[in-house]
């Protein structure tokens, strides 16, 4: 690492650590943080951001180095997955060259992928439930995975003899394409680390480390859909609450082993169904609060600061999300009217948001940079802020949007 | 309204689906008409709605509201002899799809599900519609509004290219169109070229009174 680069890459962990612990800052934070806007801006197409990991690298840098960000996130985990999910036959997303065109994001399918008389199974035995169940629903290459016995009922002599399941043409034909699919991801996650091990070297550190994820999303997203979940708020309350808690050491830790290796210990936790217009805040307090909050606390716990995304307008949820230890979090508003979150939580937790993806699309510089002068002075007020758009930036961003929203932080102070 | 229908409006409205079907069963089998069933249940449907437009229903009640109406009509619709049904005046007519390079479809159901228990007859086209689609429904279904739904930024530019498919096919002088979903406001009206935008359910069912001149 150049004494230029070090110097930079300290000054930047210096003034995000001070942010997200609202210690008074003479700047506000900028990120880089998108899905496929690199694609476009880089004169790429989704589809090669998908499945061309250096391309996607090397775009990367060079948008980072023009844009000058305090921080950026890594692309390949939210971007560069094709080949991946390719091998794998992954079913619960279409992506760009698999299912849409070449230039549009992938998206997510929106399907039940547990059975609501399966809730039973997922609490009995959640990886026995996996194997048997799940996985082979959501991915080809599990399929035959299927075919393993209830690995606990073996037991002495039983485990012997139940080695001739693993031989089985279904097992054998599951771990070879599972190897297939790994090797891949591996040869993804070498050009990843070495991206970041180079961009740290040129001073600029990542902005999230590991993933975790509230537990209502992650039975709502992952195993019984939008329309699944909420019938299961009425029809089945408590195996509902009971999966929830029953994901909560789970999710924590996948996230917690992730994070004790990773530079960054911001732990990106994106939440989809908490919106104001989704819930009630009686059920918002019932079922997505108080889960969450624990996976948070469990996070805190470990020196991880999980990144809350709040996507959709979740204004009258502000004062319940409030109960959470000083300067440990950061929530990011996606709608959320940022001066009133500034209002009701500036004092426990710095924020991150939220420049309107229309005004990034659809905008001009000039009223993205008022409206960024606006924010630093009244949400960043005395510091507190990461600058970003509502969910980053939109893969539609115009440049000189983006490059007058990263310019606001170093011109105008908080 | 007799008690015992007083009791099954009373049980879809408040969410007691354990209750709701017995309830409409026994009706029907102490000899009510299948179709004082249905308006019972549209009776119910008008408590929900009107709860949802106050903020003291959300999705999951309309979700179970309507997994209450399939229910019931799966019961009564095979006992209808065929005269009574064609009668249910409808308000006005609105075209509804996700634009094109976009499969989003959980705003767009809920819209539906809102205009079609307000009183409207809606034509849902489904997801990633091409210009074309839209264009030869609005011909062959003739609504009074158009509404285009998208969750991603992409859908800005595809809603806007729809507004000018509309314009360029000499329609749009016969339609008023909304737009919503996902990150779509003020900004994104004006760039697209809609006459409107709804951030929730509701403000697409009191555009499209408004629109359709229906008391609210």
């Amino acid at each position: 690492m150049s004494g230029d680069g070090a110097a930079r890459l300290a000054e930047k962990n210096r003034l995000i650590a001070d942010t997200v612990a609202l210690r008074p800052t003479d700047k506000v934070v900028s990120v880089f943080y998108t899905m496929f806007w690199h694609a476009k801006a880089g004169g790429a197409t989704c589809r090669d951001m998908m499945y061309d990991y250096k391309k996607s690298a090397e775009i990367t840098k060079k948008l980072v180095l023009d844009l000058d960000p305090d921080m950026f996130s890594l692309p390949h985990p939210v971007s560069a997955l094709g080949p991946t999910m390719e091998l794998m036959g992954f079913k619960t997303l279409e992506w760009p060259g698999h299912g849409t065109p070449d230039n549009v994001s992938y998206q997510y399918l929106d399907r039940e992928y547990m059975k609501p008389e399966e809730y039973d199974d997922y609490l009995f035995d959640p990886t026995g439930y996996y194997l048997s169940k799940y996985l082979p629903r959501i991915a080809e290459a599990f399929e035959g995975l299927a075919a393993l016995p209830t690995l606990p009922s073996l037991y002495y002599v039983q485990i012997v003899h139940g080695t001739r399941y693993f031989a089985s043409k279904e097992v054998r034909g599951a771990f070879e394409r599972l190897a297939k699919a790994g090797d891949e991801m591996r040869s993804m996650l070498r050009v990843a680390m070495g991206f970041a091990q180079e961009m740290a070297d040129l001073g600029y550190p990542q902005a999230q480390g590991p993933t975790a994820i509230a537990p209502f999303d992650y039975l709502g997203d992952n195993f019984r859909g939008s329309k699944g979940i909420m019938l299961d708020m009425y029809r089945r309350k408590d195996k509902l609450m009971a999966a929830m808690e029953k994901s909560i050491p789970f999710i924590l830790k996948q996230a917690i082993e992730v994070g004790s290796r990773h530079a960054c210990k911001m732990v990106f936790i994106p939440i989809h169904w908490a919106f104001d217009g989704f819930m009630s805040l009686e059920q918002f307090k019932t079922f997505f609060w108080p889960p969450l909050r624990k996976v948070m606390m469990g996070l805190i716990e470990k020196d991880l600061i999980p990144l809350v995304l709040w996507e959709g307008e979740c204004s009258s949820r502000l004062e319940t999300i409030a109960d959470i230890p000083k300067g440990k979090c950061i929530y990011w508003f996606e709608r959320t009217d940022l001066k009133l979150a500034k209002a009701v939580l500036g004092d426990i937790t710095c924020l991150r948001g939220n420049v309107p993806a229309s005004l990034l699309t659809a905008g001009t510089a000039e009223e993205v940079d008022a409206f960024c002068k606006d924010l630093i002075a009244t949400a960043g007020k005395g510091g507190g802020l990461i600058l970003d758009g509502g969910i980053g930036i939109p893969d539609e961003a115009k440049y000189e949007c983006v490059r007058a929203m990263i310019e606001s932080t170093r011109k105008y102070r908080p | 309204m007799t008690d015992q229908e007083r009791q099954l409006v009373d049980a879809i409205a408040e969410m007691r689906e354990d209750d709701a079907l017995p309830m409409a069963k026994k009706l029907l089998a102490d000899g009510a008409e299948p179709m004082r069933v249905l308006e019972l249940c549209r009776n119910a449907m008008d408590i929900v709605g009107g709860r949802f437009e106050k903020g003291e229903y959300f999705l999951p009640e309309l979700v179970l509201a309507g997994e209450m109406l399939e229910q019931i009509g799966a019961i009564v619709k095979p006992l209808l002899t065929g005269k009574e049904g064609a009668a249910t005046k409808k308000h006005g007519k609105v075209l509804i799809g996700t634009v094109k390079g976009d499969l989003h479809d959980i705003g767009k159901n809920i819209v539906t599900f809102m205009l079609d228990i307000n009183g409207f007859e809606v034509l849902d086209i489904g997801i990633d519609q091409a210009d074309a689609k839209f264009i030869d429904a609005i011909k062959n279904f003739q609504p009074q509004v158009v509404a285009l739904s998208g969750f991603l930024t992409l859908a800005f530019d595809s809603m806007k290219n729809t507004v000018d498919s509309i314009n360029k096919a000499g329609l749009r002088d016969k339609v008023k169109i909304m737009i919503g979903g996902g990150q779509v406001d003020e900004k994104v009206r004006e760039y697209t070229g809609a006459d409107a935008f709804g951030l929730n359910a509701m403000a697409a069912v009191n555009l499209c009174r408004t629109w359709t001149g229906v008391a609210a």
